[in-house]
Protein backbone atom coordinates (compact mmCIF):
# COMPACT_ATOMS: atom_id res chain seq x y z
CA UNK A 1 0.00 0.00 0.00
CA UNK A 2 1.48 3.19 -1.09
CA UNK A 3 1.56 5.93 1.31
CA UNK A 4 -1.49 8.47 1.27
CA UNK A 5 0.19 12.04 -0.10
CA UNK A 6 -0.44 13.61 2.91
CA UNK A 7 1.38 11.63 5.10
CA UNK A 8 4.73 13.29 5.33
CA UNK A 9 2.64 16.02 7.68
CA UNK A 10 3.23 14.96 11.17
CA UNK A 11 0.19 13.31 12.66
CA UNK A 12 0.62 15.10 16.19
CA UNK A 13 -0.05 19.32 16.38
CA UNK A 14 2.23 21.47 17.35
CA UNK A 15 0.83 22.46 20.54
CA UNK A 16 0.88 18.47 21.59
CA UNK A 17 4.43 18.39 20.79
CA UNK A 18 4.84 21.50 22.92
CA UNK A 19 3.28 20.14 25.94
CA UNK A 20 4.86 16.73 24.93
CA UNK A 21 8.90 18.52 25.43
CA UNK A 22 7.10 20.32 28.86
CA UNK A 23 6.38 16.84 29.93
CA UNK A 24 10.11 15.91 29.24
CA UNK A 25 11.60 18.41 31.31
CA UNK A 26 9.01 18.21 33.86
CA UNK A 27 9.97 14.19 34.28
CA UNK A 28 13.79 14.94 34.17
CA UNK A 29 13.61 17.89 36.84
CA UNK A 30 11.34 16.00 38.74
CA UNK A 31 13.86 12.63 39.53
CA UNK A 32 16.82 15.56 39.04
CA UNK A 33 15.52 16.82 42.45
CA UNK A 34 15.23 13.72 43.94
CA UNK A 35 19.02 12.49 42.94
CA UNK A 36 18.38 10.11 40.35
CA UNK A 37 20.71 9.92 37.50
CA UNK A 38 19.40 9.84 34.14
CA UNK A 39 21.48 6.87 31.95
CA UNK A 40 20.99 5.91 28.49
CA UNK A 41 21.10 2.39 27.59
CA UNK A 42 21.62 -0.10 24.49
CA UNK A 43 19.44 -0.17 21.77
CA UNK A 44 21.53 -3.03 20.14
CA UNK A 45 21.57 -5.41 22.86
CA UNK A 46 22.92 -8.90 22.59
CA UNK A 47 19.89 -10.69 24.29
CA UNK A 48 15.99 -10.03 24.37
CA UNK A 49 13.53 -9.75 26.70
CA UNK A 50 12.08 -13.85 26.86
CA UNK A 51 8.69 -12.66 28.17
CA UNK A 52 5.93 -14.89 26.07
CA UNK A 53 3.61 -12.07 25.13
CA UNK A 54 6.63 -9.66 23.94
CA UNK A 55 8.32 -9.72 20.18
CA UNK A 56 11.53 -8.09 20.01
CA UNK A 57 12.68 -6.30 17.03
CA UNK A 58 16.02 -7.69 15.05
CA UNK A 59 18.16 -5.77 14.16
CA UNK A 60 21.67 -7.18 12.34
CA UNK A 61 24.94 -6.26 12.65
CA UNK A 62 28.38 -6.46 11.11
CA UNK A 63 30.82 -6.50 13.65
CA UNK A 64 34.74 -5.99 12.26
CA UNK A 65 37.04 -9.43 13.20
CA UNK A 66 33.46 -10.76 14.50
CA UNK A 67 31.13 -10.97 11.48
CA UNK A 68 27.18 -10.84 11.01
CA UNK A 69 25.58 -10.64 14.22
CA UNK A 70 21.77 -10.67 15.16
CA UNK A 71 20.71 -8.10 18.17
CA UNK A 72 17.95 -6.95 19.47
CA UNK A 73 16.26 -3.68 19.69
CA UNK A 74 14.88 -3.03 23.49
CA UNK A 75 11.38 -4.09 24.72
CA UNK A 76 12.44 -1.97 27.93
CA UNK A 77 15.67 -0.75 29.33
CA UNK A 78 15.10 -3.25 32.59
CA UNK A 79 17.81 -5.65 32.18
CA UNK A 80 20.64 -2.86 31.70
CA UNK A 81 19.94 -1.06 34.31
CA UNK A 82 19.45 -3.52 36.83
CA UNK A 83 22.70 -4.21 35.64
CA UNK A 84 23.57 -0.58 36.83
CA UNK A 85 21.97 -1.37 40.15
CA UNK A 86 24.41 -4.49 41.10
CA UNK A 87 26.82 -2.39 39.81
CA UNK A 88 26.47 0.00 42.86
CA UNK A 89 25.67 2.81 40.37
CA UNK A 90 22.58 3.65 42.80
CA UNK A 91 18.96 5.37 42.01
CA UNK A 92 19.00 5.38 37.72
CA UNK A 93 16.01 6.32 35.41
CA UNK A 94 16.31 5.80 31.72
CA UNK A 95 13.76 7.64 28.96
CA UNK A 96 13.94 6.81 25.42
CA UNK A 97 12.37 4.59 22.70
CA UNK A 98 11.99 1.03 23.40
CA UNK A 99 10.23 -1.47 20.57
CA UNK A 100 7.41 -3.92 21.11
CA UNK A 101 6.97 -5.98 17.65
CA UNK A 102 3.20 -6.34 16.58
CA UNK A 103 2.01 -3.82 18.83
CA UNK A 104 -0.32 -1.12 17.02
CA UNK A 105 -3.30 -0.14 18.13
CA UNK A 106 -5.09 3.18 19.31
CA UNK A 107 -2.47 2.97 22.32
CA UNK A 108 -0.06 1.00 20.90
CA UNK A 109 3.01 1.89 18.71
CA UNK A 110 5.68 -0.36 17.80
CA UNK A 111 7.91 2.14 18.90
CA UNK A 112 7.54 4.55 21.77
CA UNK A 113 8.89 6.08 24.56
CA UNK A 114 9.22 4.49 27.58
CA UNK A 115 10.49 6.37 31.32
CA UNK A 116 11.44 3.54 34.22
CA UNK A 117 13.51 4.38 36.78
CA UNK A 118 14.99 2.34 39.96
CA UNK A 119 14.79 3.44 43.57
CA UNK A 120 17.51 1.44 46.27
CA UNK A 121 15.75 0.01 49.39
CA UNK A 122 12.23 1.16 48.20
CA UNK A 123 9.40 -1.23 48.80
CA UNK A 124 6.22 -1.54 47.00
CA UNK A 125 3.88 1.29 49.34
CA UNK A 126 6.97 3.40 48.68
CA UNK A 127 7.36 3.10 45.07
CA UNK A 128 3.41 3.50 44.72
CA UNK A 129 3.38 6.41 46.96
CA UNK A 130 6.78 8.30 44.49
CA UNK A 131 4.71 6.80 41.45
CA UNK A 132 1.48 8.68 42.75
CA UNK A 133 3.54 11.71 43.50
CA UNK A 134 5.05 12.16 39.91
CA UNK A 135 1.93 11.74 38.24
CA UNK A 136 -0.20 13.84 40.94
CA UNK A 137 2.43 16.77 39.69
CA UNK A 138 2.84 16.14 35.80
CA UNK A 139 -0.92 15.72 35.09
CA UNK A 140 -1.81 18.46 38.26
CA UNK A 141 -4.50 15.90 39.38
CA UNK A 142 -6.14 15.02 42.72
CA UNK A 143 -5.42 11.45 45.05
CA UNK A 144 -5.14 8.50 42.79
CA UNK A 145 -7.65 5.71 44.18
CA UNK A 146 -6.32 2.55 45.38
CA UNK A 147 -7.28 -1.12 45.10
CA UNK A 148 -5.84 -4.08 46.09
CA UNK A 149 -6.37 -7.07 43.31
CA UNK A 150 -8.88 -8.65 45.24
CA UNK A 151 -11.04 -5.37 46.36
CA UNK A 152 -10.74 -4.61 41.80
CA UNK A 153 -12.44 -7.77 41.37
CA UNK A 154 -14.95 -7.64 44.07
CA UNK A 155 -16.13 -4.28 43.27
CA UNK A 156 -16.09 -4.24 39.88
CA UNK A 157 -16.79 -8.05 38.71
CA UNK A 158 -18.42 -9.05 41.86
CA UNK A 159 -15.89 -11.73 42.03
CA UNK A 160 -15.15 -12.27 45.62
CA UNK A 161 -11.31 -14.36 45.80
CA UNK A 162 -9.86 -14.00 42.04
CA UNK A 163 -7.05 -16.10 43.39
CA UNK A 164 -9.06 -19.37 43.92
CA UNK A 165 -12.41 -18.60 42.02
CA UNK A 166 -12.34 -21.52 39.30
CA UNK A 167 -12.90 -20.81 35.61
CA UNK A 168 -15.99 -20.38 35.41
CA UNK A 169 -16.52 -18.01 37.72
CA UNK A 170 -14.75 -15.75 35.49
CA UNK A 171 -16.55 -17.44 32.02
CA UNK A 172 -19.76 -16.67 33.89
CA UNK A 173 -19.19 -13.19 34.19
CA UNK A 174 -18.10 -12.19 30.60
CA UNK A 175 -21.32 -14.54 29.68
CA UNK A 176 -23.59 -12.35 32.02
CA UNK A 177 -22.94 -9.37 29.98
CA UNK A 178 -22.85 -11.41 26.41
CA UNK A 179 -19.11 -10.90 25.66
CA UNK A 180 -18.18 -13.96 23.34
CA UNK A 181 -14.41 -15.30 23.54
CA UNK A 182 -12.64 -17.23 21.29
CA UNK A 183 -9.96 -19.45 21.30
CA UNK A 184 -9.57 -19.85 25.23
CA UNK A 185 -9.96 -23.93 26.27
CA UNK A 186 -12.85 -23.56 29.10
CA UNK A 187 -9.96 -24.83 31.81
CA UNK A 188 -7.33 -21.62 30.64
CA UNK A 189 -8.07 -20.13 34.18
CA UNK A 190 -5.71 -17.35 33.64
CA UNK A 191 -6.74 -16.06 30.53
CA UNK A 192 -10.55 -16.10 31.55
CA UNK A 193 -9.42 -14.29 34.93
CA UNK A 194 -7.68 -11.79 32.42
CA UNK A 195 -10.67 -10.99 30.20
CA UNK A 196 -12.74 -10.14 33.08
CA UNK A 197 -9.67 -7.61 33.95
CA UNK A 198 -9.55 -6.11 30.46
CA UNK A 199 -13.26 -6.65 29.02
CA UNK A 200 -15.09 -5.86 32.33
CA UNK A 201 -13.17 -3.94 34.92
CA UNK A 202 -11.45 -2.11 32.86
CA UNK A 203 -14.12 -0.25 30.67
CA UNK A 204 -15.65 0.67 34.40
CA UNK A 205 -12.40 2.30 35.00
CA UNK A 206 -13.00 4.56 32.39
CA UNK A 207 -14.53 6.89 34.70
CA UNK A 208 -11.55 7.28 36.87
CA UNK A 209 -8.85 8.92 36.42
CA UNK A 210 -5.89 8.09 38.21
CA UNK A 211 -6.22 4.23 39.68
CA UNK A 212 -3.28 2.17 41.43
CA UNK A 213 -3.75 -1.77 41.28
CA UNK A 214 -1.36 -4.23 43.67
CA UNK A 215 -0.83 -7.41 44.08
CA UNK A 216 -1.35 -9.17 41.31
CA UNK A 217 -1.33 -13.09 40.79
CA UNK A 218 1.79 -14.83 41.12
CA UNK A 219 1.35 -16.15 37.59
CA UNK A 220 1.85 -12.84 36.09
CA UNK A 221 4.63 -11.66 38.46
CA UNK A 222 6.80 -10.93 35.65
CA UNK A 223 10.04 -9.94 37.54
CA UNK A 224 8.44 -9.00 40.63
CA UNK A 225 9.09 -10.59 44.20
CA UNK A 226 6.43 -12.59 45.76
CA UNK A 227 4.45 -11.41 48.70
CA UNK A 228 6.93 -12.86 52.03
CA UNK A 229 3.87 -14.33 53.95
CA UNK A 230 1.95 -14.82 50.74
CA UNK A 231 3.34 -16.65 48.02
CA UNK A 232 0.19 -16.44 45.47
CA UNK A 233 0.71 -12.55 45.28
CA UNK A 234 3.33 -11.07 43.49
CA UNK A 235 4.65 -7.24 44.79
CA UNK A 236 3.68 -5.92 41.49
CA UNK A 237 1.03 -2.87 40.66
CA UNK A 238 -0.64 -1.04 37.90
CA UNK A 239 -1.63 2.37 37.05
CA UNK A 240 -4.70 3.20 34.92
CA UNK A 241 -5.67 6.25 33.40
CA UNK A 242 -9.18 6.11 32.80
CA UNK A 243 -9.09 2.83 32.75
CA UNK A 244 -5.82 2.97 30.07
CA UNK A 245 -2.67 1.10 31.43
CA UNK A 246 -0.20 4.26 32.33
CA UNK A 247 2.36 2.44 34.44
CA UNK A 248 3.88 -1.17 35.70
CA UNK A 249 5.76 -1.46 38.44
CA UNK A 250 7.68 -4.23 41.05
CA UNK A 251 9.37 -4.39 44.43
CA UNK A 252 11.67 -6.37 42.36
CA UNK A 253 12.65 -9.95 42.42
CA UNK A 254 16.27 -10.12 43.83
CA UNK A 255 17.58 -13.63 43.85
CA UNK A 256 19.36 -14.90 40.96
CA UNK A 257 18.52 -18.42 40.69
CA UNK A 258 14.98 -16.77 40.67
CA UNK A 259 15.76 -14.76 37.66
CA UNK A 260 17.04 -17.93 35.74
CA UNK A 261 14.34 -19.92 36.46
CA UNK A 262 11.86 -17.41 35.22
CA UNK A 263 14.09 -16.73 32.10
CA UNK A 264 14.00 -20.38 31.80
CA UNK A 265 10.30 -21.03 31.76
CA UNK A 266 8.83 -18.07 29.54
CA UNK A 267 11.17 -19.61 26.99
CA UNK A 268 9.84 -22.85 27.45
CA UNK A 269 6.60 -21.12 27.13
CA UNK A 270 7.73 -19.23 23.85
CA UNK A 271 8.48 -22.77 22.52
CA UNK A 272 5.10 -24.41 23.61
CA UNK A 273 3.25 -21.37 22.13
CA UNK A 274 5.38 -21.79 18.78
CA UNK A 275 7.67 -18.79 19.64
CA UNK A 276 11.09 -18.91 18.76
CA UNK A 277 13.21 -18.88 22.49
CA UNK A 278 15.34 -15.97 22.92
CA UNK A 279 19.33 -15.25 24.14
CA UNK A 280 18.99 -15.16 27.57
CA UNK A 281 20.65 -11.55 28.81
CA UNK A 282 24.06 -13.52 30.58
CA UNK A 283 25.27 -9.63 31.21
CA UNK A 284 22.38 -9.56 33.62
CA UNK A 285 22.44 -12.96 35.06
CA UNK A 286 26.43 -12.52 36.25
CA UNK A 287 25.83 -9.25 37.81
CA UNK A 288 23.20 -10.83 39.98
CA UNK A 289 25.38 -13.51 40.45
CA UNK A 290 28.40 -11.70 41.19
CA UNK A 291 26.60 -9.34 43.49
CA UNK A 292 24.84 -11.37 45.34
CA UNK A 293 21.12 -10.86 44.01
CA UNK A 294 19.69 -7.50 42.89
CA UNK A 295 19.86 -4.95 45.84
CA UNK A 296 16.50 -4.32 47.31
CA UNK A 297 15.08 -2.01 45.03
CA UNK A 298 11.91 -1.13 43.60
CA UNK A 299 11.50 -0.17 39.74
CA UNK A 300 8.37 1.17 37.61
CA UNK A 301 8.22 0.96 33.71
CA UNK A 302 6.09 4.54 32.86
CA UNK A 303 4.20 4.51 28.48
CA UNK A 304 5.49 8.08 27.85
CA UNK A 305 3.46 8.27 25.30
CA UNK A 306 0.63 7.74 27.20
CA UNK A 307 1.10 9.83 29.53
CA UNK A 308 1.08 12.68 26.79
CA UNK A 309 -2.49 11.38 26.04
CA UNK A 310 -3.49 11.85 29.27
CA UNK A 311 -2.09 15.27 29.71
CA UNK A 312 -3.59 16.45 26.38
CA UNK A 313 -6.60 13.87 26.26
CA UNK A 314 -5.89 12.71 22.85
CA UNK A 315 -7.55 9.28 22.38
CA UNK A 316 -5.14 7.95 20.03
CA UNK A 317 -1.96 7.45 20.89
CA UNK A 318 -1.25 8.70 16.73
CA UNK A 319 -2.06 12.22 18.23
CA UNK A 320 1.21 12.64 20.60
CA UNK A 321 3.55 11.62 18.06
CA UNK A 322 4.87 13.02 15.49
CA UNK A 323 5.40 10.30 13.36
CA UNK A 324 4.12 7.34 14.11
CA UNK A 325 4.96 3.95 12.30
CA UNK A 326 2.66 4.49 9.31
CA UNK A 327 4.14 7.47 8.44
CA UNK A 328 7.79 6.90 10.12
CA UNK B 1 -9.75 -23.81 2.39
CA UNK B 2 -7.75 -20.63 3.14
CA UNK B 3 -7.50 -19.27 6.71
CA UNK B 4 -6.68 -15.72 8.29
CA UNK B 5 -4.60 -15.67 11.28
CA UNK B 6 -5.83 -12.83 13.82
CA UNK B 7 -2.49 -10.80 12.79
CA UNK B 8 -4.16 -10.51 9.52
CA UNK B 9 -7.69 -9.06 10.67
CA UNK B 10 -8.49 -5.90 8.97
CA UNK B 11 -11.72 -4.14 8.40
CA UNK B 12 -13.05 -5.62 5.52
CA UNK B 13 -12.04 -9.08 5.53
CA UNK B 14 -14.43 -11.18 5.32
CA UNK B 15 -14.41 -14.60 7.42
CA UNK B 16 -16.65 -17.76 8.11
CA UNK B 17 -18.04 -17.73 11.66
CA UNK B 18 -20.75 -21.06 13.14
CA UNK B 19 -20.46 -21.43 8.97
CA UNK B 20 -21.73 -18.24 8.09
CA UNK B 21 -20.10 -15.56 6.12
CA UNK B 22 -19.19 -12.21 8.00
CA UNK B 23 -17.17 -9.18 7.51
CA UNK B 24 -14.56 -7.39 9.59
CA UNK B 25 -16.16 -3.63 10.56
CA UNK B 26 -13.74 -2.70 12.97
CA UNK B 27 -10.80 -4.79 14.74
CA UNK B 28 -8.83 -3.54 18.03
CA UNK B 29 -6.06 -5.11 19.70
CA UNK B 30 -6.07 -5.43 23.28
CA UNK B 31 -2.59 -6.02 24.53
CA UNK B 32 -1.76 -5.79 28.36
CA UNK B 33 1.47 -5.04 29.21
CA UNK B 34 2.06 -8.23 30.93
CA UNK B 35 -0.46 -10.80 29.31
CA UNK B 36 -1.95 -12.38 26.07
CA UNK B 37 -2.99 -10.04 23.66
CA UNK B 38 -6.46 -10.34 22.27
CA UNK B 39 -8.44 -9.12 19.06
CA UNK B 40 -11.81 -7.53 19.99
CA UNK B 41 -13.39 -7.04 16.30
CA UNK B 42 -16.87 -5.83 15.44
CA UNK B 43 -18.21 -8.07 12.24
CA UNK B 44 -21.67 -8.12 10.35
CA UNK B 45 -22.87 -11.65 9.56
CA UNK B 46 -23.40 -11.04 6.02
CA UNK B 47 -26.78 -13.11 6.05
CA UNK B 48 -28.39 -11.72 9.10
CA UNK B 49 -26.87 -7.95 8.26
CA UNK B 50 -26.43 -7.98 12.34
CA UNK B 51 -23.31 -6.51 13.82
CA UNK B 52 -22.13 -8.41 16.26
CA UNK B 53 -18.74 -8.57 18.59
CA UNK B 54 -16.37 -11.19 19.77
CA UNK B 55 -12.71 -11.03 21.51
CA UNK B 56 -10.25 -13.89 19.65
CA UNK B 57 -7.30 -14.83 21.34
CA UNK B 58 -4.31 -13.44 18.73
CA UNK B 59 -3.43 -16.89 17.23
CA UNK B 60 -6.61 -17.80 16.68
CA UNK B 61 -7.64 -18.49 13.38
CA UNK B 62 -10.67 -18.35 10.77
CA UNK B 63 -11.95 -19.51 8.04
CA UNK B 64 -12.01 -17.47 4.71
CA UNK B 65 -15.31 -16.97 3.01
CA UNK B 66 -15.67 -17.13 -0.56
CA UNK B 67 -17.60 -13.83 -0.79
CA UNK B 68 -17.37 -11.43 -3.73
CA UNK B 69 -19.55 -8.19 -4.56
CA UNK B 70 -20.38 -8.34 -7.95
CA UNK B 71 -22.47 -6.46 -10.49
CA UNK B 72 -25.28 -8.12 -11.90
CA UNK B 73 -28.15 -7.01 -14.20
CA UNK B 74 -32.02 -7.92 -12.46
CA UNK B 75 -33.85 -9.61 -14.81
CA UNK B 76 -37.29 -11.01 -13.70
CA UNK B 77 -39.26 -12.28 -10.64
CA UNK B 78 -40.44 -15.72 -11.06
CA UNK B 79 -42.70 -15.37 -7.89
CA UNK B 80 -40.48 -17.20 -5.87
CA UNK B 81 -36.41 -16.04 -7.10
CA UNK B 82 -35.46 -12.90 -8.12
CA UNK B 83 -33.22 -13.52 -11.54
CA UNK B 84 -30.14 -12.07 -12.36
CA UNK B 85 -27.23 -12.40 -14.95
CA UNK B 86 -23.79 -11.32 -15.27
CA UNK B 87 -24.00 -9.02 -18.62
CA UNK B 88 -20.56 -10.49 -20.11
CA UNK B 89 -20.61 -14.09 -18.99
CA UNK B 90 -24.65 -14.33 -19.76
CA UNK B 91 -24.45 -16.43 -16.71
CA UNK B 92 -27.51 -15.93 -14.70
CA UNK B 93 -27.82 -16.08 -11.04
CA UNK B 94 -30.91 -16.33 -8.93
CA UNK B 95 -31.60 -14.29 -5.29
CA UNK B 96 -33.95 -16.08 -2.56
CA UNK B 97 -36.57 -13.58 -0.93
CA UNK B 98 -33.55 -13.69 2.45
CA UNK B 99 -30.50 -12.11 -0.05
CA UNK B 100 -33.45 -9.74 -1.33
CA UNK B 101 -35.43 -8.53 1.46
CA UNK B 102 -37.30 -5.27 1.60
CA UNK B 103 -34.88 -3.98 -1.43
CA UNK B 104 -37.52 -6.21 -3.98
CA UNK B 105 -39.39 -2.64 -4.28
CA UNK B 106 -36.10 -0.96 -5.64
CA UNK B 107 -35.84 -4.01 -8.58
CA UNK B 108 -36.26 -2.18 -11.74
CA UNK B 109 -35.85 -5.04 -14.76
CA UNK B 110 -32.70 -4.30 -16.91
CA UNK B 111 -31.42 -2.34 -13.70
CA UNK B 112 -27.59 -3.01 -13.16
CA UNK B 113 -27.26 -4.49 -8.69
CA UNK B 114 -24.66 -5.09 -6.72
CA UNK B 115 -25.04 -8.60 -5.73
CA UNK B 116 -23.21 -10.07 -3.02
CA UNK B 117 -22.18 -13.95 -3.93
CA UNK B 118 -21.10 -16.29 -1.36
CA UNK B 119 -19.51 -19.70 -2.71
CA UNK B 120 -21.81 -18.71 -6.16
CA UNK B 121 -25.14 -18.07 -4.43
CA UNK B 122 -26.04 -14.49 -4.10
CA UNK B 123 -27.01 -13.52 -0.42
CA UNK B 124 -27.46 -9.67 -0.95
CA UNK B 125 -28.69 -7.60 -3.15
CA UNK B 126 -28.53 -3.92 -3.57
CA UNK B 127 -30.05 -1.77 -5.74
CA UNK B 128 -28.46 1.00 -7.69
CA UNK B 129 -28.85 4.46 -5.73
CA UNK B 130 -31.30 6.01 -7.44
CA UNK B 131 -34.31 4.00 -9.40
CA UNK B 132 -36.85 5.36 -11.84
CA UNK B 133 -40.70 4.18 -11.39
CA UNK B 134 -44.07 4.78 -12.65
CA UNK B 135 -46.34 6.07 -10.10
CA UNK B 136 -49.73 3.34 -10.22
CA UNK B 137 -51.35 4.94 -7.49
CA UNK B 138 -51.85 8.97 -5.76
CA UNK B 139 -54.67 10.72 -5.18
CA UNK B 140 -55.01 12.76 -8.01
CA UNK B 141 -57.57 15.47 -6.03
CA UNK B 142 -54.98 17.15 -4.05
CA UNK B 143 -54.01 19.94 -6.48
CA UNK B 144 -53.00 23.39 -5.88
CA UNK B 145 -49.53 23.85 -4.96
CA UNK B 146 -46.97 23.18 -7.76
CA UNK B 147 -43.82 24.52 -6.49
CA UNK B 148 -43.89 21.41 -4.71
CA UNK B 149 -43.79 22.27 -0.96
CA UNK B 150 -46.91 19.61 0.53
CA UNK B 151 -46.75 15.91 -0.41
CA UNK B 152 -48.90 13.06 -0.22
CA UNK B 153 -48.07 9.24 -0.67
CA UNK B 154 -47.70 7.66 -3.95
CA UNK B 155 -47.99 3.81 -4.98
CA UNK B 156 -45.14 3.27 -7.49
CA UNK B 157 -45.13 0.01 -10.27
CA UNK B 158 -42.83 -2.04 -8.02
CA UNK B 159 -45.46 -1.30 -4.37
CA UNK B 160 -42.87 0.76 -2.85
CA UNK B 161 -44.81 4.01 -1.14
CA UNK B 162 -42.92 7.37 -1.11
CA UNK B 163 -44.11 10.90 -0.31
CA UNK B 164 -44.30 12.69 -3.60
CA UNK B 165 -45.00 16.47 -4.47
CA UNK B 166 -48.54 17.46 -4.97
CA UNK B 167 -48.25 17.81 -8.96
CA UNK B 168 -46.74 14.00 -9.13
CA UNK B 169 -50.34 12.01 -10.99
CA UNK B 170 -50.61 8.52 -11.68
CA UNK B 171 -48.74 7.59 -14.57
CA UNK B 172 -45.41 9.50 -14.51
CA UNK B 173 -42.61 8.14 -14.02
CA UNK B 174 -40.42 9.63 -11.21
CA UNK B 175 -36.77 8.64 -9.42
CA UNK B 176 -36.36 7.36 -5.52
CA UNK B 177 -33.55 7.39 -3.60
CA UNK B 178 -32.96 3.89 -2.80
CA UNK B 179 -31.19 4.19 0.40
CA UNK B 180 -33.13 6.49 1.84
CA UNK B 181 -36.76 5.92 0.55
CA UNK B 182 -37.38 9.71 -0.73
CA UNK B 183 -38.57 10.97 -3.41
CA UNK B 184 -35.90 12.91 -6.01
CA UNK B 185 -37.56 14.86 -8.91
CA UNK B 186 -39.86 13.50 -11.61
CA UNK B 187 -38.40 11.58 -14.75
CA UNK B 188 -38.19 13.14 -18.19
Amino acid sequence: MSPAPSDWRPSASLETLKKRAQLLEAVRAFFSTRGVLEVETPLLSAAAAPDVHLDSVPARLHRPGIGEETRWLPTSPEYPLKRLLCAGYGDVYALGKVFRDGDESRRHQPEFTLLEWYRLDYDLPQIMAETAELLQHLLQRGVPDFFTFDELFARFAGIQDPFSAPAEAFRAVLADRGIDIAGVAPHERGLWRQLVLTEVIEPQLAARELVFVYGYPAQEAALAALHPHDPHRALRFEVYWHGMELANGYEELRDAKIYRQRFEQWNAARAAAGKRPMPLDTHLLAALEASGGLPPASGVALGFDRLVMAATGAACIDAVIAFPVPRA
Amino acid sequence: MASYSTSEFKNGLKFLLDGQPCVIVSNEIVQPGKGQAFNRVKYRNLITGRVLEKTFKSGEKVEAADVMDTELQYLYNDGEYWHFMDPESFEQYQAGEAAVGDNAKWLVEQDMCSVTLWNGEPIAVTPPKQVTLEVTDTDPGLKGDTAGTGGKPATLSTGAVVQVPLFVQIGDKVIVNTQTGEYVSRAK
